[in-house]
């Protein structure tokens, strides 16, 4: 096994061969297929971003937010009860849901927090769908003084009462999306409709690595810190390079992150884990890169799911974070070039996982989490006692508590 | 040659702006679409756009987005739209159909601009798509004769505006604000600089459009544009019935033939 070239001391914001090119495509995926009105908002932001990862004072202040904020570095730990129901294979967890505001979110939220101030720009809006990258968006404004608005389709702001209190708690003005199908792709439709009505002073903080160049590689800039991280521990903890990295895609940017930790290890397996919702055959599910097609959606080529007349469908899945009928570009180019590998989960498999890490390790997790360790249930039985598992736990599961009480009754007289 | 430059050649030696209106077809249903369209061609309307509804249409306000809604769940289909082109064209209409991408991306560029042609359609608008990302479409268009119809916007830079219009045929589509379609109450004063740019760069008509409802602010556009746009109004009047749609155009295309100095409309 070779080691990375100084993988000891990377921050994710080097240049190297996985960049995508000057237009920003990844292969044939990526680009920008968005309103020419902003595409003076992108120009800035690239010139910006390209600035600003040279800059080692941007970059020591990312680092020592991430730090002494957020609490990096987050720690690996090894789930040896729950391995017990994976085949006996080594489980390791990166616990991305102790970073400050419960999930990976908060990475590359203040990375693009100080690119807005580093702009001049007052006023950030964000899309969520789940409400993790809201209460991070929420949270980082404060922090740093920005106005913030938050976009939430109708539906989630009912399903995720509590993350609307919190945004608001933080400063924060939640505005409910009414149109369409009222969740994250709604909210995302909304936050465009007001950044190009806005673009001088706003910048649009978007929280997962898709759209238009150079979100997809800004974001997963500021994602790869999980990897980075993940790598350097997992050599220092279990002595060797996992044979799998297991991560849940919805957008794709906690799987993008830690993927990349590894991404040159040709021998260490990238699987990324959507939601199969109730069941590919019921046709309610967010199975993007497994059941889409490519097409254009939110600014770039990517696979999607859309009926024969290209009309995007409404995704589902249990887990608000995940109910998304796109996916990251890169994600896409993986998928196609085979450097990665995507499976399906279903809301049931998910929360079977969830309960089952809550009670083996005594860690609840987020329902989206739930999906790569359900992904690594599999793996383990696949690659048996000698296997070695590596999952993203992107996020913590308090915010899931409604939706787990319901689903395994744990509430009233009868639970 | 543009199939769109005879219009604008007439309406130029007419000493007056062209009206351009929208609606999306299927809305409210297909045939009721080409009877409101064909009703605002004949009451003034040069040049109509046949609006193809999309799922998520990003850069349109509520009017727009519940018209493309309510097409959609009455069973719009994207070769409906060639009906509706076609019904418009035989009654001598100049119809263009704007669209998002993705609908033509996943119908085949070339065999949409084939099926447009066919149906008597003379360009697309392109509302999401750039010019850099629109190499396919611009082999498919010079095949089948067919105008390109992109956007510039007041955030535009220089360069951005030459490379667009250099890759344009027909007319270009000024957007008056920053925004979201809509009816506003006035034109923001952003529209006359942005044709003052453009024009700089090229002697190819120029639309303006985004928030136009009235006679007077097609009269106060016309002063400097070679044509009005008007969408959302159109939208709102086609819901009500065709009385007011008529009304609205006639109004509109006596604006267009008044060319107020601009600021002096009320």
């Amino acid at each position: 096994m070779t080691e990375h070239n100084g993988s000891d001391d990377r921050t994710g914001h080097e240049h190297d061969s996985h960049d995508p090119d000057e237009r920003g495509y990844f292969g044939e995926f990526g680009g920008r297929f968005i309103p020419e009105a902003l595409i003076p908002a992108l120009e800035e932001l690239s010139a910006e971003y390209d600035k600003a990862r040279l800059d080692p004072d941007f970059v020591n202040e990312l680092l020592r937010l991430l730090s002494d904020y957020a609490g990096r570095p987050s720690l690996l730990t090894e789930a040896p009860r729950f391995a017990r129901h994976a085949g006996g294979a080594q489980i390791w967890l990166k616990r991305e849901d102790l970073n400050h505001t419960g999930s990976h979110k908060i990475n590359n939220v203040l990375g693009q927090a100080l690119l807005t101030k580093r702009m001049g720009k007052k006023r950030v809006i964000a899309e969520t769908g789940a409400g993790q990258h809201g209460v991070a968006t929420a949270t980082a404004c404060a922090l740093l003084d920005l106005d913030c608005v938050i976009y939430m389709g109708e539906v989630d702001t009912e399903r995720q009462a509590l993350n609307v209190a919190r945004m608001r708690l933080l400063g924060a003005e939640v505005v409910p999306v009414k149109t369409g199908s009222r969740t994250l792709k709604d909210a995302i439709n909304e936050a465009l409709r007001d950044w190009v009505t806005n673009v001088e002073t706003t910048h649009y903080l978007l929280g997962t690595a898709a759209a238009s160049h150079p979100f997809p590689l800004m974001v997963r800039n500021f994602h790869r810190i999980i990897g980075i991280e993940a790598r350097r521990q997992m050599l220092a903890k279990a002595g060797r390079l996992p044979d799998a990295v297991a991560a849940c895609v919805g957008g794709g940017s906690n799987a993008i992150g830690i993927f990349h930790g590894f991404i040159d290890d040709k021998d260490v397996r990238l699987v990324g884990y959507e939601p199969a919702g109730h069941g590919i055959e019921s046709g309610e599910h967010g199975a993007t890169l497994s059941e889409g097609s490519p097409g254009l959606l939110h600014g770039s080529r990517s696979y999607l799911l859309q009926d024969e007349d290209g009309q995007i469908t409404e995704a589902y899945s249990i887990s608000a974070g995940l109910d998304y009928p796109g996916v990251g570009p890169e994600h896409s180019y993986l998928k196609d070039s085979g450097r990665a590998e995507y499976y399906s989960v279903t809301d049931d498999e998910a929360m079977e996982a969830f309960q089952l890490l809550s009670r083996t390790e005594g860690i609840i997790p987020a329902i989206e989490s739930s999906h790569a360790l359900a992904g690594a249930i599999r793996l383990g039985k696949e690659l048996g006692p000698d296997g070695v598992i590596l999952v993203s736990l992107s996020g913590r599961g308090d915010k899931d508590m409604d939706t787990a009480a319901k689903f395994f009754g744990l509430v009233g007289e009868d639970a | 040659m543009s199939r769109l430059a005879t219009v604008f050649e007439a309406t130029r030696a007419e000493n007056r702006a062209a009206l351009v209106g929208y609606l999306p077809a299927g809305y409210p249903t297909v045939d009721g679409s080409a009877e409101v369209l064909t009703a605002m061609v004949e009451s003034g309307c040069d040049i109509v756009e046949v609006g193809l509804p999309f799922s998520d249409p990003v850069m349109d306000g509520p009017t727009i987005q519940l018209a493309a809604e309510q097409a959609l769940r009455g069973g719009f289909r994207v070769k409906d739209v060639f009906r509706v082109v076609e019904r418009v064209a035989s009654t001598g209409g100049h119809a263009v159909v704007m669209t998002y991408w993705n609908p033509v991306y996943r119908y085949g560029v070339d065999a949409f601009a084939r099926d447009l042609a066919a149906a008597g359609g003379l360009g697309i608008i392109t509302p999401d798509l750039i010019v850099d990302e629109a190499d396919e479409w611009v082999a498919a268009s010079e095949t089948h004769g067919l105008d390109r119809i992109f956007l510039v916007a007041p955030a535009s830079t220089e360069e951005r505006i030459v490379t667009t219009v250099a890759r344009s045929s027909g007319f270009l589509y000024a957007a008056s604000v920053m925004g979201v379609t809509g009816a506003r109450d006035a034109i923001s004063n952003a529209a006359p600089d942005l044709v003052r740019r453009v024009r700089a760069h090229t002697d190819m008509p120029i639309g303006v459009g985004l928030g136009v409802r009235s006679g007077a602010q097609a009269a106060e556009i016309a002063a400097y544009a070679d044509a009005v746009i008007v969408g959302s109004a159109f939208v709102s009047q086609a819901g009500e019935g065709i009385d007011g749609v008529r009304t609205l155009a006639g109004e509109l295309a006596e604006g267009v033939r008044s060319r107020v100095a601009a600021g002096q409309a009320s």
